[in-house]
Order: C-alpha cells, then structure tokens, then sequence
C-alpha cells in the first residue's frame, strides 16, 4: 500500500481483513474499532499471526516480537496506530 | 475468601478415594466396562491415573500402554516401566514411529519447517521444537509461535512462525496423540475395557490437548485438578521420585521442551495460584501482594489464562447437531 493509499484506508483496510479472513464474514466487520479482539474472543492467537503477516504485507512495517501485544494488536483502532507509527505518519 | 499461597492444598487421601469411587462406579456401572487401559507417558499426570486404576479395578484388570515414537525421550519409557512395576502392572510397548510414517507426519511436519529454515534436516542431526515467548509477566506478549532448531553443532536458531507453518507443524505433530488414541481402543475394546484420561484441568480448561487425540477417552478422573493438586496425589500415591521429580515435557518434538515454553508460559506453582485466585475473583491488587508480583504482572497472567480458555473453546465442543424435524405428515 502506498503512503497516499493512506491514512484514512488503514482502518477500513484492518476491518475488511478481519471480516473476511479471520471472521469469514459476508456482512463486513460488525463491532466498533475499539472493541477488543482478544477479549470479545474475534480473534485467537493464530488470528494474531495473521493480522501480523497482513500488517507487515499490506503496510509494509516491520513487526518484532516483542511489538506483538495487546497494546498493538487488540483493537482495530490500536492496530491502526500502531501501523502509522511504524510507518512514521502518525 | 481468604487466598493464600495454600488456596490448592488438598486431602489427597480423600481425594483419591473420591476418585477412585468415581472410576468404579462410572466405569462399571455406567459403562458396563470390567477394566482399564491408561497409556502411561513417564510424566506425573499418567504416574497418577495408573495407581488410582489400579485401586479402582486391581493390577490384572489394568493395561498400561507406552506408545513412544522416534522423537520420545528414553528417559520416558524408562519411567514408565519403573511406573508399572511399582504398581504391579505389566507394561505393553507400542512404538507408534511405523504408524506415524505411514500417516507422512514426519515428512509433513518438517517440510513446514523447511520452508523457514531451509538447511533443517532431521536424518542429519538437526532437531526442532515450537515454542511461546517466555516473557509473558514481563511484557504481556501474545501467544506467537516460532520454532526453534537445534543444528546438529549444537547451534540454536530462533525463527518467527506464519500462520500456515503453525497450523502444518501442529496438524502434523497431532497425529502422534491421535494415534496414541487408536492403539488404546485397540486394547482397550479388545479387551471391554474403558480408556482412562489422564489430562488435567490446565490441559483440558486451556485448550493444551488434542481434539479425538489425547481428548479422545472414556472417562476423565483427574481433569478436575489444577497440576499442583496432581503433584500432591502423586506424593501420596508413592508415584517414583523420578517421575514426581522430572519438569512436565511435552515429548513431541525432537528438541528437548518443557510444557511452560510450549504452551503455558508461566511455572505452575505460580500459574495455578493466579488461576484460582481469578476464578474466586480475587482482585489483581490482592493476588500481586500474596504471591510477591506486581499488579500489572498478575494482570497479564489473568488475561493469558482467560484468552486461552476462550479461544480453544472449539476443542472442548461437542458435535453440535439439530433436533428432529418437525412432522408434518
């Protein structure tokens, strides 16, 4: 994704993912951008290794291990944040 | 209530005749079953459930299995036969190494891996595990995957999993337990006997079991009790030293690993005292003071323990099915 794909795209592009990959969804993405992944059982570990390799593909931004938390990864709003900052646009 | 670091003590001679009463009576009269097999390991939940079979129907009514294949560590069949001598059993060895070639799961298992790790050559040396991260308390990580190799210079090498190696290695891995599974119905349907379980209630709760693999069993005596309540059965049952001794294995994979770098990611003192602090409800404020941690800590282990339970849900599903159809004739 280019740079001028951009920012406003970066959630709608997490939604679709999940909708369609993680919660085989025909209806789109069906909670708020804060709602806790983990916690509302959307998404398990193996979902989290997804979203990873989507982030990393998608965005391009590197993710190390130790970035792999709750923190980044557990709403859509967290995840997109955490994605601009990689990117350094945020 | 009051929690204490001996919330999980127990009065393990109770216990076990609570348990062995419980065997009897479901499997003989609820089954219509005269005996039992268990498939004893060398590791401290198997130690447990033979004693307590043998209680429950006597050393000639009980068939203790050791189903190695050619990852298993000597040192588990070595434990095991001490088991059942000491419990006057007579152990059946089934090396599991042919089936698990003809079902491809080793060449299956590591071509999953060689697509991370190209060089990893398992007739040349190289050994290989999956593991978690260790630092759950530290920095409250998600449960990612990677796989460790062992090169045959003794050299570790640490790699990142994607999702399709992570399910290709596990899928693989898992026919081993499945096939364990279908050699005790072997025994035990050709004898009329029951397949004990043997998982306890940090496999069976958090999902660190194989669905219709080690989950595929008769009855499950002992599911009931954190770990460390196993340990203290153990104690009282005189299970050997070396077994009550040796640090849980998983024994899968061809690299040495212990379960808490599998899966649990926490020692199970230390688990099994948060999660039964979490289900009586204990603020994370009181757990950190009893147990010496910090709050945020306690927090990162209440949130793992919950997030395990939830997402492997699945596994502890029965077969969903409909009811009769409406008549309209």
């Amino acid at each position: 994704m280019s740079n001028t794909t951009d920012n406003q795209q970066v959630e709608k592009l997490i939604r679709d993912f999940i909708a369609v990959n993680l919660l085989y969804s025909t209806d789109g993405f069906p909670h708020k951008d804060d709602t806790s992944l983990l916690k509302e059982g959307i998404i398990d570990s193996l979902g989290v290794v997804e979203l990873m390799e989507f982030a990393q593909k998608e965005f391009g931004v590197k993710v190390e291990p130790l970035e792999v938390t709750p923190d980044n990864f557990d709403s859509v709003t967290k995840l997109g944040v955490f994605i601009r900052r990689k990117r350094g646009t945020l | 209530m009051q929690f204490t670091k001996n919330s999980l003590k127990i009065d393990a001679a109770l216990e076990t005749d609570r348990i062995v009463k419980f065997i009897q009576q479901t499997v003989r009269q609820g089954m219509r079953r005269a005996g039992a097999v268990v498939g004893i390991s060398g590791g401290i939940d198997s130690a447990v459930v033979l004693p307590l079979a043998v209680r429950a129907f006597g050393p000639e009514r009980v068939v203790a299995v050791m189903m190695p294949d050619k990852d298993s560590d000597t040192l588990s069949e070595r434990l095991a036969r001490e088991l059942a001598a000491k419990y006057g059993v007579k152990p059946i060895l089934e090396n599991i190494t042919g089936a698990l070639e003809g079902f491809d799961c080793y060449r299956r298992r590591d071509d999953a891996i060689r697509r991370v790790y190209p060089e990893f050559d398992d007739a040349k040396g190289y050994k290989a595990k999956i593991t978690l991260p260790d630092d759950l308390l530290e920095s409250g990580t998600l449960n990612i995957f990677s796989v460790v190799i062992i090169t045959p210079d003794g050299k570790t090498v640490t790699l990142p999993l994607g999702p399709k190696e992570t399910l290709e290695i596990v899928a693989a891995s898992n026919l081993k337990q499945r096939s364990r599974m279908s050699t005790l119905y072997l025994h035990a349907e050709s004898r009329q006997y029951a397949v004990i379980g043997t998982a306890n209630k940090n496999e069976h709760a958090q999902g660190f079991f194989v669905k219709y693999g080690d989950g595929g069993v008769d009855i499950q005596p002992i599911v009931h009790l954190f770990k460390s309540q196993i340990y203290q059965l153990a104690k009282h049952l005189e299970v050997p030293e070396g077994i009550q001794k040796r640090t849980p294995t998983t024994d899968t994979y061809s690299a040495p690993q212990d379960q808490k770098e599998f899966f649990y990611r926490l020692s199970f003192e230390t688990m099994d005292l948060l999660w039964f602090a979490l289900e009586r409800k204990i603020s994370a404020a009181e757990a950190s003071t009893v147990m010496g941690m910090t709050e945020v800590q306690v927090e990162r282990a209440y949130d793992d323990i919950i997030r395990k339970q939830r997402t492997t849900n699945y596994l502890r599903m029965v077969p969903p099915e409909l009811s009769a159809p409406e008549i309209i004739g």
